[in-house]
């Protein structure tokens, strides 16, 4: 194992298009650490990964984030990848024509490594977490289902071997054996190579495969509580109420409509009624 | 009236050729002289060089052919374009408009298959001109009047010919008009692949080719042109092709030369059952001009084509495509479908797309897309996020969206010479953005 590393993000405020999204975020991940940040739709989880990758299209309005010292904002995203990071994305974009080991290859030739090293630790790697062969020859994410690519994913990262690795809602889209084997890769690399990890998760799900060694809640843009694994076995319990300012109404509501006959209107009641009041509750 | 060039009927009779091949030249060089330069007015040249060009700068080539077999050392170029397909089936190289290399196995020979010149083949004057027909515009036209030493390929029905037959067109003259004429004839249920190979040396050249393909009944041909004229070099081309019953036609294009260069394609499906796939990747740099017009005409019922245009421009480069789908009354049961993608890698490049239907019968699938922009920027993102520096995800990018027509190449070992030379362009581009 070399030396450790550590990520320190420090106040960190970012908005998009002039909007603040995160409001000071402070967090630290260490070597081997696993650390899940878990929160309600529209917390700032997935622009804290973007930001932190630089993904264009947010303004970073106060703080920093260091990767063993260095100062990750003022890199392109490729030096970020170069200094140690990774983030295996929520929804992995789809490139037409463009293999995965031509990817890898390229950046490992970026970072002076042998890039002859990519196509057998490619092979490697996907055995390791049930990643069909046939699929590397695909063109990156293309007809691939949201399990294949978040495998691609977790392959990736495991032939990269970053030292820190985010993770945007990596369980999304999985099927429970592949969560099971994607985790335990990952878990794996945090005990053999010293990854750290930081985990951005809606559900426990994840955690019950890649076990955390901090939870951390983030809502409304800032880290509203920390604590250990028991955290995440609340807020199972609980969920998100005590973090947002009401309950997120519009969710049900949208799921009840597209039910037609659930609709009040449906049961005989001219639909034009319904939309006579725009303010009026079609579900009253 | 004002001689819009130097190709008089005077001219004409003296080109080389059978008394029929030189009076079918001069009764089109007469003919010249009721047509006119055609105007950007036109909406098929519409967004056009065709302003620009000034016919009188470029003289017929002129004089006799050379006897055959040639011994005569080919233009580099030309040789390398050859040496790039060693496994080939017969071979013809053209020099400012001559045949001046043949190779025909004794095998081919003795099936049947003519590939050579048209003006000493049996079957030369009837195939001259059956595909074109009336010329479609005035550079076909100019074509039929200055045409030195057409090619044949013909292949009779029934046999499949292995491998590619591969014609290389070179220009080493300067300030000539060079009027290549191809003709590929493919008889019932016959196939062949052929390979085009329109290249030269940096000369100011005006290049005027006709090409037409003439597929017959549940035949195929596959036809692969790869346009790497120099940078000076204009050309205004012209593939005219026609598919009979339960037939297939495999059309690939790839242009990277020329200052201008432009290529008219008319597909005609004209039995039923006939399928037409056409394909193209374009890639414009400096401030050169690609511009592509397709018709894909469903004349017979049932009737299939396929178009997939992709190209990229960049410095200040321009590229035009239009397309039109037209579908005849009797053309029931027609799919046509029609897509056109085009990135632009620099603020100041420009890419016109444009895309038409024409149908005239209800029992229809139609479709066509077209997209321009830049390379993606959550693609770029993407690949920059495992590593991957700016310049060379950008090129990883443009070569993966090439790939789709690449990997269709009816010659499939073309494919990665033409995945090289783009790789060299946007290698040079790249360079170029890190010294600015």
């Amino acid at each position: 194992m070399s030396a450790p590393s550590e990520l320190r993000i420090e106040g960190l405020r970012a908005a998009v298009k002039g909007r603040q999204i995160l409001q000071g975020i402070d967090l630290t991940v260490r070597s081997g650490e696993v650390h899940a940040v878990m929160g309600p739709n529209g917390s700032g989880k997935s622009t804290l990964s973007h930001v932190l990758m630089g993904k264009p299209g947010y303004e970073i309005t106060g703080g920093r984030a260091l990767l063993d010292g260095v100062d990750l904002l003022a890199l392109a995203p490729w030096e970020r990848s170069r200094a140690g990071l990774f983030l295996a994305m929520q929804y992995p974009i789809e490139v037409p024509g463009v293999a995965l080991v031509d990817v890898l290859e390229a950046s490992f030739a970026a970072m002076g490594h042998d890039a002859s090293l990519v196509p057998s630790s490619v092979r490697a790697e996907a055995e390791r977490i049930g990643f069909d062969d046939k699929l590397l020859g695909r063109a990156l994410n293309v007809d691939l289902s949201g399990g294949e690519k978040k495998r691609n994913e977790t392959v990736q990262l495991a032939v990269l071997r970053p030292r820190i690795a985010i993770l945007d809602e990596l369980d999304s889209g999985l099927d429970v054996d592949a969560l099971r084997a994607c985790a335990r890769r990952i878990e794996s690399m945090t005990q053999a190579d010293g990854l750290g990890v930081l985990a951005i998760t809606h559900y426990s799900r994840l955690l019950t495969e890649l076990k955390p060694d901090v939870v951390h809640i983030l809502a409304k843009g800032r880290i509203q509580r920390t604590g250990g694994p028991e955290l995440a076995e609340e807020l199972e319990r609980t969920g998100y109420a005590d973090y947002v300012d009401e309950e997120p109404a519009a969710e049900p509501a949208k799921a009840r409509v597209l039910d037609p006959s659930a609709h009040p209107a449906a049961s005989g009641a001219a639909f034009g009624d319904a939309f006579a009041d725009p303010f009026a509750d079609p579900l009253a | 009236m004002v001689p819009l060039s130097t190709l008089t009927p005077e001219l004409a009779r003296t080109l080389p050729g059978p008394s029929w091949l030189v009076e079918r030249r001069v009764a089109a060089a007469a003919a010249l002289e009721r047509r006119a330069l055609p105007s950007t007015d036109e909406e098929v040249w519409r967004y056009s060089r065709i302003a620009d060009l000034e016919l009188d700068d470029f003289a017929p080539v002129t004089g006799p052919v050379p006897s055959l077999p040639d011994a005569a050392v080919l233009p580099a170029g030309a040789r390398a374009a050859l040496d790039a397909v060693p496994e080939r089936a017969a071979a013809v190289v053209v020099v400012d408009g001559a045949v001046v290399h043949v190779e025909h196995g004794d095998e081919l020979r003795a099936g049947g298959v003519t590939v050579g010149r048209l003006a000493g083949a049996g079957a030369g004057a009837e195939a001259l001109g059956a595909v074109t027909g009336e010329p479609a515009d005035l550079f076909v036209a100019h074509n039929d009047a200055g045409t030195r030493d057409p090619v044949l390929i013909d292949v009779p029905a029934g046999t499949a010919v292995a491998g590619p037959v591969v014609v290389v067109s070179w220009v080493t003259a300067d300030a000539v008009e060079v009027n290549d004429r191809l003709v590929v004839r493919v008889g019932e249920a016959a196939e062949v692949t052929v390979l085009d190979w329109q290249g030269s040396d940096d000369v100011s050249a005006l290049c005027l080719p006709v090409v037409e393909l003439d597929v017959a009944a549940a035949a195929h041909l596959r036809y692969l042109s790869v346009q790497e004229r120099g940078p000076q070099v204009w050309q205004i081309a012209s593939q005219v092709s026609r598919v009979g019953r339960d037939a297939t036609l495999v059309s690939v294009q790839a242009a990277l030369g020329g200052s201008y260069a432009r290529c008219r394609a008319d597909c005609r499906l004209v039995g039923r059952g006939a399928t037409g796939n056409l394909s193209a990747i374009y890639f414009g740099e400096r401030d050169q001009m690609l511009d592509f017009r397709t018709f894909q005409e469903h004349v017979a019922p049932d009737t299939t084509s396929n178009l997939l245009f992709k190209g990229a421009v960049s410095d200040t480069s321009q590229s035009v495509y239009t397309g039109l789908i037209k579908v005849d009354k009797a053309a029931r049961g027609t799919n046509a479908f029609q897509t056109n993608r085009n990135l632009k890698l620099s603020d100041g490049a420009w890419a016109e797309s444009v895309p038409n239907l024409e149908i005239e019968n209800n029992d229809v699938r139609c479709s066509h897309a077209s997209t321009v922009g830049p390379v993606d920027d959550d693609q770029r993102f993407y690949l920059e996020s495992r590593g991957v520096p700016p310049e060379v995800a950008e090129r990883l990018i443009v070569l993966g969206f090439f790939r789709e027509v690449l990997d269709q190449f009816p010659v499939p070992q073309v494919a990665p010479l033409l995945r090289d030379r783009i790789d060299a362009r946007l290698g040079r581009r790249a360079r170029q953005e890190q010294e600015s």
